[in-house]
């Protein structure tokens, strides 16, 4: 009983410290007012900043321009990755690993590596431009999404290869035995049954490329800036504490309220135990 | 009610390789119209090959498949006007039981309404009436074989193939779903092929058996022909139990001599002369058939109750055991014979079933 109570502690103590703690501070820090020194905020309970961030068109905008790239990078990453996974499902159980193998790879690289590979590729000297036809592609939206996608593709891979692998092939058989061509199975089996991987891979892309600000930086154009590019600055070049964590504040409900919405809405179209992963 | 022996399904030197094994081996089979055909056999006979390689999800190396003179082997399986219930049932979980039944009659091109009354007919069919919103999940396993039963039904299908289909259900549910299976088919008058390891459930459903063996068919033929006149010791042993002793046919063809048991008995259907074996269905044997026409001597060794029939088994003077079955119509247990008692074993000419050694 004690030894059970101890190891749910571990894990307990554990959310405490790396979530629970640096949320409270963030949240302390939001309500806090700017002051010269080192912390550089007085704590209070003024909402001056969290009131800055919600109306100020600059935050607004970085966030709508974040919600609009992290959605249409999503969007890619589910059109290429359902083939891709569902080639790996269907592929010979020997060769499924060594191509899941293949999906995870880039991992063993260092990320700003891979990054300023991407650079290289798509510099304006580069055979990709050269191929193009001069086009320029690197500090421009196509170069960042090239970047968004390619770093978060597996995280949507992954997912939906795991509930497809699982899926029955007496599904797909029986659906074809009762005369389904196989663009009917996909449509009425494959695809509806394959929901919850769809959603676990949305999740896994969208949220952390909301908040992305390194690949915009390094690939991206200056001219529009996405919210985690805007936390940086006010963070680390204003100095201005509460702002950037009344943006961090801002940013997370929003994080909560989308997940919230997109799985509402997956349990109005495909009904509450698909969703909930049971299928 | 059709012809009995127009031939519906025509296979041909159906040939399945998978890699080195060979799961089909130039295999003949024809299924008639309007029957229930069942494929019997143990697990690596083929038997479910066969099935699959008719439903299409399977393809022959060699031979030819022909439903009503059409080759179906160089059809997809959404091409093919046979449907398969699967043994795990294979139910959409995402969709109703309607929605399930109602899946082959919409790929068919059946409108809305007319889907939607000849679903709710299957449901009547399967006595799932009001069950139709219900999801697969929601229902028991019985329930789950009925609903898998109407989907596989439902586009009305020229040929229906079962694989395994009560494999999932306890006993008592597969005995009573047995009969109802065997009722239902013949109000219809579609062609079963049914696949099944269990002996019990091929002799109770099948107009016809085919028995498996290494990709091959053993022996084909009505129950009581495959029960009574087997073709080799394979079949004998596969259906029901059966004593098997070495002998030799005499020269008049009915006349048996057990050598290790100085012994000589009569059959009544003649085999050919020369070594052969002698089976014996525990059920035909009697304990203490003095006026027998046949008769071994031997000890008793060991008494079983069984509830409903009594076994025992008498040790012959070669060491050899005969297994007899005695049914509890002519008196309770209690006035079993005693273990260590010296016994007469006795049966009739008809109960020698001669095999080729």
């Amino acid at each position: 009983m004690i030894f059970r109570r101890v190891m749910l502690a571990v894990p307990a103590l554990w959310l405490l410290l790396m979530i629970g703690a640096p949320l409270a501070i963030v949240g302390l820090i939001a309500f806090a007012q700017p002051a010269d020194g080192i912390p550089p905020y007085a704590l209070g309970l003024s909402l001056d900043s969290l009131a800055l961030v919600a109306t100020d068109p600059l935050y607004r905008d970085a966030l709508l321009r974040s919600l609009w790239v992290a959605g249409i990078s999503t969007l890619i990453c589910v059109l290429a990755g359902f083939p891709m996974a569902l080639a790996i499902s269907r592929a010979p159980a020997r060769w499924q690993n060594v191509l899941l193998m293949a999906v995870m790879l880039p991992f063993w690289t260092g990320f700003l590596m891979r990054i300023n590979a991407w650079i290289g590729i798509l510099a304006d000297d580069g055979w990709l431009v050269r191929l193009l036809g001069g086009h320029r592609l690197l500090f421009t939206d196509t170069a960042m999404y090239i970047g968004i996608v390619y770093t978060y593709l597996p995280f949507m891979v992954l997912p939906l290869y795991a509930r497809l692998a699982r899926l029955d092939p007496a599904l797909m058989q029986a659906a074809a035995d009762l005369g389904a061509p196989p663009r009917v199975v996909f449509a009425r089996v494959i695809l509806p049954l394959s929901m919850p991987g769809v959603a676990a891979g949305i999740g896994l892309v969208f949220i952390p490329a909301i908040g992305e600000y390194v690949i915009p930086a390094l690939l991206g154009g200056p001219q529009a800036q996405l919210i985690g590019q805007v936390l940086w600055q006010e963070f680390f070049s204003n100095r201005d504490w509460p702002t950037a964590a009344s943006v961090a504040v801002w940013l997370l409900m929003v994080l909560v309220a989308v997940p919230a919405c997109v799985i509402g809405l997956g349990r109005l179209l495909f009904g509450r135990r698909l969703v909930a992963g049971q299928g | 009610m059709a012809d009995r022996r127009t031939p519906l399904l025509t296979i041909s030197g159906v040939t399945v390789r998978y890699g080195d094994h060979l799961a089909l081996d130039r295999l003949d089979l024809t299924v008639h119209r309007d029957e229930l055909f069942v494929l019997l056999g143990g697990s690596g006979s083929g038997k479910t090959t066969l099935l699959r390689a008719i439903g299409g999800f399977v393809r022959p190396q060699a031979g030819r498949i022909l439903l009503d003179g059409a080759d179906l082997s160089v059809l997809p399986p959404h091409r093919r006007p046979v449907n398969t219930m699967f043994q795990s049932y294979a139910l959409f979980p995402h969709m109703t039981v309607a929605a399930n039944i109602g899946f082959g009659l919409r790929q068919q091109g059946v409108g809305h309404a007319e889907t939607r009354r000849r679903v709710e007919q299957m449901l009547a069919l399967v006595r799932l009436e009001g069950f139709g919103t219900r999801r697969p999940a929601e229902l028991s396993g019985g329930q789950q074989q009925r609903v898998a039963l109407a989907r596989s039904l439902a586009p009305q299908p020229r040929l229906l193939l079962l694989d395994e289909p009560f494999s999932a259900l306890d006993e008592n549910l597969r005995m009573e779903t047995r009969a109802e299976l065997v009722r239902l088919r013949r109000s219809l008058g579609i062609s079963f092929v049914l696949v099944t390891h269990d002996q019990q459930e091929a002799l109770t459903m099948a107009d016809r058996i085919g028995v498996m063996r290494d990709g091959r068919m053993a022996q084909i033929g009505t129950p009581a022909v495959l029960y009574e006149q087997p073709a080799d010791r394979f079949v004998a042993g596969f259906l029901g139990a059966a004593n098997i002793l070495t002998g030799i046919v005499a020269a008049d063809g009915v006349t048996v001599l057990l050598p290790s048991l100085g012994a000589q008995v009569t059959a009544a259907r003649p085999a050919a002369p020369g070594p052969a074996l002698l089976a014996l269905r525990s059920e035909r044997l009697r304990i203490g058939g003095a006026g027998a026409p046949n008769g071994l001597d031997g000890i008793v060794t060991d008494i079983a109750y069984a509830g409903e029939s009594l076994s025992v088994r008498v040790r012959m003077a070669d060491g050899s055991e005969l297994r007899v079955v005695r049914g509890l119509a002519d008196g309770l247990a209690s006035g079993a014979v005693a273990i260590g008692t010296p016994v007469r074993v006795g049966w009739e000419p008809d109960a020698c079933i001669l095999l080729p050694p």
